[in-house]
This record gives C-alpha cells, sequence and structure tokens, in this order.
C-alpha cells in the first residue's frame, strides 16, 4: 500500500508527473507516493519519469479511484 | 520580433518540389482529360497516366502494372490492409501488425477487428524497432492473412527490419504490406514486400495522391465497390495534374536522395546531439544509427506539448508533436506509448531539400530559451 496519495485526477500531462517531481524530494526515501491520474498519458510518462530520475515505478492499479501510478523515492 | 519562417514538418508534408509545381501547372493544360476515353484529348491524358505510372513503378523497382494511384496515402494504406486481408480470407482472418504503424494502418485493422477479424500488436524496444522473434511467433501462428510493418517510424525515424521481418512472412507465405510513407523518395526500400504504399506530399510531390503497389502473384483483392480504373484496385478518376506532378517530383527525389540524405543525417545529428547537450531534462528519442536521414524526436520533461508548439510558432518554427495535448483524441502518440518513452513536450523535427544549415542553427539557438521561458512559466524550474 501507498505511504500517500496525490490526487491528479482532471490535470493534464504534464501536471501529474510534475505534482510526483515536487513531492518525492519532500518525502523519506522508500516512501512510495501513489499518483492518481485519469489523463492517458501518465500512464506513458510517469513511469518514463521514473527511468528518467532513477526512482523506482512499481506499477499501476486501476481501483475505484481511477488509475493509479505508485512510485518510490530511490534517492 | 517576427521571425522568417522556418519550416520543420516534411514528414507531415514536404514542401512542393518545384519539378511537382512545373508539372502540375503543365498538366492543368494538357492532363484534364478522362484517360479512360477515346479521343485524342483522352489519348494525351492517357499518355500522360501512363508515363506517371511508369517513372513511379521505376523508381519503386516494380512494374507499371503493379502501381495505382489512390487519392491519397490514407486511402492508399487501407486498400493495402483490408485488400490484403480479404484477398487471403480462406487463409484466415488474422492481421499481424507493429505496434508503430499509422493510424491509417490502425484504424483499417480497427475495421477488420469490427467485422469480425482478429489483430495481433507486436512490440517494439524502447528505441522504436520491432521486435523480430515477437514478430516471427506472430506471423507463424495459424489463420495470419497478412502482415503489416512501416517501414521507417513516421514519428521518430528508427528504421525497422524489413528485410528480416519479410524472410519471417516469406517462411511461413504470409504476405507483408509496408508503408513505405516516410521512405520512398528518401531511402531505398528493401526487398521482400508483396504490398506497398506511399504518399505523394511526404516527397515533395502535391497533397492528395498516394500510391498503392501489389506485386503480381500476391492474394490482393480490392475492399472498394468494383471499378475498372488504376488495376481496379481503386475506385474513381485519378488526379491527373497531381499524379503527373506526384511522378515527376517522385523521380526527381529519388535521383537527390542519396545525396539529400548525405546533407541531412548530419544536421539530424548535430540537432541529436545539440538537444542532449544544451536543452536539460529532455529525452532524445528513437534510435541513433539506425534511422531516416531527415526526422528526429525529442521530449522536453515538464513541458506542455501544445504550448511548445505555439511558442515555436512564435518564432517562426513548424514542428510537429506526438504530446496527447495536441492530438484531437487527447491521447499521447501511441508510438511514443509502444516505445515507453515520455510524451509530453514532444517535438518531431523533419528537414527537406529546402531545410538549410542556417535554419537548423536558428532553431538549435532558440530552442533552449524557449523551453527554459516555458519551464520557468510553468513554476517547474529545478524539478
Amino acid at each position: 500500500m501507498p505511504d500517500e496519495v496525490i490526487d491528479c485526477r482532471g490535470q493534464r500531462c504534464p501536471l501529474p508527473v510534475i505534482a510526483a517531481a515536487r513531492r518525492l524530494p519532500q518525502v523519506p526515501v522508500g516512501t512510495v507516493v501513489r499518483v492518481l491520474a485519469d489523463d492517458p498519458a501518465a500512464a506513458v510518462d510517469i513511469p518514463a519519469w521514473c527511468r528518467m530520475r532513477g526512482q523506482e515505478f512499481l506499477g499501476s492499479v486501476n481501483g475505484p479511484e481511477g488509475p493509479a501510478y505508485d512510485v518510490r523515492r530511490q534517492h | 520580433m517576427s521571425a522568417s519562417p522556418v519550416y520543420l514538418d516534411a514528414a507531415t508534408a514536404a514542401p512542393m518540389h518545384p519539378v511537382a509545381r512545373q508539372a502540375l501547372l503543365a498538366a492543368f493544360d494538357d492532363g484534364w482529360a478522362d484517360p479512360g476515353k477515346l479521343y485524342t484529348q483522352a489519348r494525351r491524358a492517357r499518355q500522360l497516366l501512363d508515363a506517371a505510372r511508369e517513372a513511379t513503378a521505376l523508381t519503386l523497382g516494380v512494374r507499371a502494372d503493379e502501381v495505382s494511384f489512390t487519392p491519397s496515402g490514407t486511402t492508399a494504406a487501407h486498400g493495402a490492409v483490408l485488400g490484403g486481408l480479404s484477398g487471403r480470407h480462406r487463409v484466415g482472418s488474422t492481421l499481424v501488425h507493429s505496434a508503430i504503424e499509422h493510424s491509417a494502418v490502425l484504424h483499417a485493422a480497427e475495421r477488420h477487428v469490427a467485422t469480425g477479424g482478429t489483430v495481433t500488436g507486436v512490440p517494439v524496444d524502447r528505441l522504436g524497432r520491432l521486435d523480430l522473434t515477437a514478430w516471427s511467433a506472430a506471423v507463424r501462428a495459424p489463420g495470419v492473412a497478412l502482415a503489416a510493418l512501416i517501414t521507417a517510424s513516421h514519428e521518430v525515424g528508427t528504421v525497422q527490419p524489413v528485410a528480416e521481418a519479410a524472410a519471417a512472412c516469406a517462411e511461413v507465405g504470409v504476405p507483408l504490406y509496408v508503408d513505405a510513407a516516410q521512405s520512398v523518395g528518401r531511402v531505398p526500400v528493401p526487398a521482400g514486400w508483396s504490398v506497398l504504399t506511399a504518399s505523394a506530399h511526404k516527397w515533395g510531390g502535391p497533397p492528395g495522391v498516394g500510391v498503392l503497389a501489389v506485386r503480381k502473384g500476391t492474394r490482393w483483392e480490392s475492399p472498394w465497390p468494383a471499378d475498372e480504373r488504376e488495376g481496379g484496385r481503386t475506385p474513381g478518376v485519378v488526379n491527373l495534374p497531381a499524379v503527373v506532378a506526384a511522378a515527376a517530383s517522385l523521380r526527381a527525389a529519388a535521383a537527390d536522395a542519396a545525396a539529400e540524405a548525405t546533407r541531412l543525417a548530419p544536421l539530424v545529428d548535430r540537432i541529436r546531439a545539440r538537444v542532449a547537450a544544451e536543452v536539460p531534462d529532455v529525452e532524445v528519442v528513437g534510435d541513433p544509427v539506425l534511422r531516416l536521414p531527415h526526422l528526429v524526436t525529442f521530449s522536453c520533461l515538464y513541458v506542455d506539448g501544445e504550448a511548445l508548439l505555439h511558442a515555436l510558432d512564435r518564432r517562426g518554427f513548424a514542428v510537429s508533436s506526438g504530446s496527447s495535448c495536441t492530438s484531437s483524441t487527447l491521447r499521447p502518440s501511441h508510438v511514443l506509448e509502444a516505445m515507453g518513452v515520455l510524451s509530453h513536450g514532444n517535438v518531431r523535427v523533419s528537414l527537406h531539400r529546402e531545410t538549410t544549415e542556417a535554419d537548423v542553427e536558428r532553431f538549435l539557438t532558440e530552442l533552449p530559451g524557449i523551453v527554459a521561458d516555458l519551464r520557468a512559466e510553468a513554476g517547474v524550474v529545478g524539478l
């Protein structure tokens, strides 16, 4: 389960990626942040951002709150 | 500040070749009659059409009677897919295609599925290159009627292993359709295909002319209502002046293709290197070596693709984008998605015969500041 959730529903890319990029440095290393994002581009861009930034993309889940993407702070 | 325009979207439509313009004007004078009729004006039109077909066939390395002119590249792609499937419906109803086909091919595939057919998409790697192992397995499966592969990605420029893909198809007797829209008139298309399509406005011909080539012996059946024109492969009278112009410009483009590739490929190399070095947080995508000579794509982190296009347009630069915000469907490019690369802040730059080194230099000089300004406006500097 994620340690915290950022709700980016209704936001268009790149906003969900920017929200993740803003939040991750503020949480302790190892923290899992879940990004709720219904823009289809988030499915491509959140994993790509993790790869570019050396953060860990844990996967996506499609729950009652819509598509969500789990990211773990690595450094 | 008004800047002189720099058009960098040849992959959508190349500026018309001067030869195309001349041929178009000349054909308006004596190429307006219906080439199917039996009077003097029609015979002149027929001569022009035959000459255009022969010239195009020569460039493609096929027989003239294997070439049909269609009302667009899209129509040619639709016909190639649906006709290839129809011709082999007794063998099966599966279409195999790469995950990075042009939307025209994918839309034809959707039609095939809607009428009860099946499709198998074959993935690409991070550089946009076809997974040949998956491709070979897919075409080997029972019931495959047709396989479709783009010769080189229209979005990221990665050249596909057409010869290897064709060999895999040949082993199991599956015809290969190649969408060669970005290659014809620029780079050679490897042999081994059964059906090929191209689009004149990609090589400097006029818009509204497609090419559909079907090799002899291919089981291809027109998906359209019957029409005897163009070998029975595409209905309706051709736009003869445009066809004449398309053929003339193809011959000219093909004659210059090697020299143009030698001139443009280093400019693309320069864009790849300088964008990566001078724009922070950018991902230059596509294969750095096995690529088209005229096309390069990159994505800028945290930048809105539509805002970037508009900012570039204000400075005189015309480019394209695969970002979702620039598409009518608001979905990111399926090509970038299949590659797993960043889709926002995406820019595709494609060069042509009129592109100068100075144009590229001005683009490279102004781009870092444009991206920096957009990031500053969005408050994403230092993220």
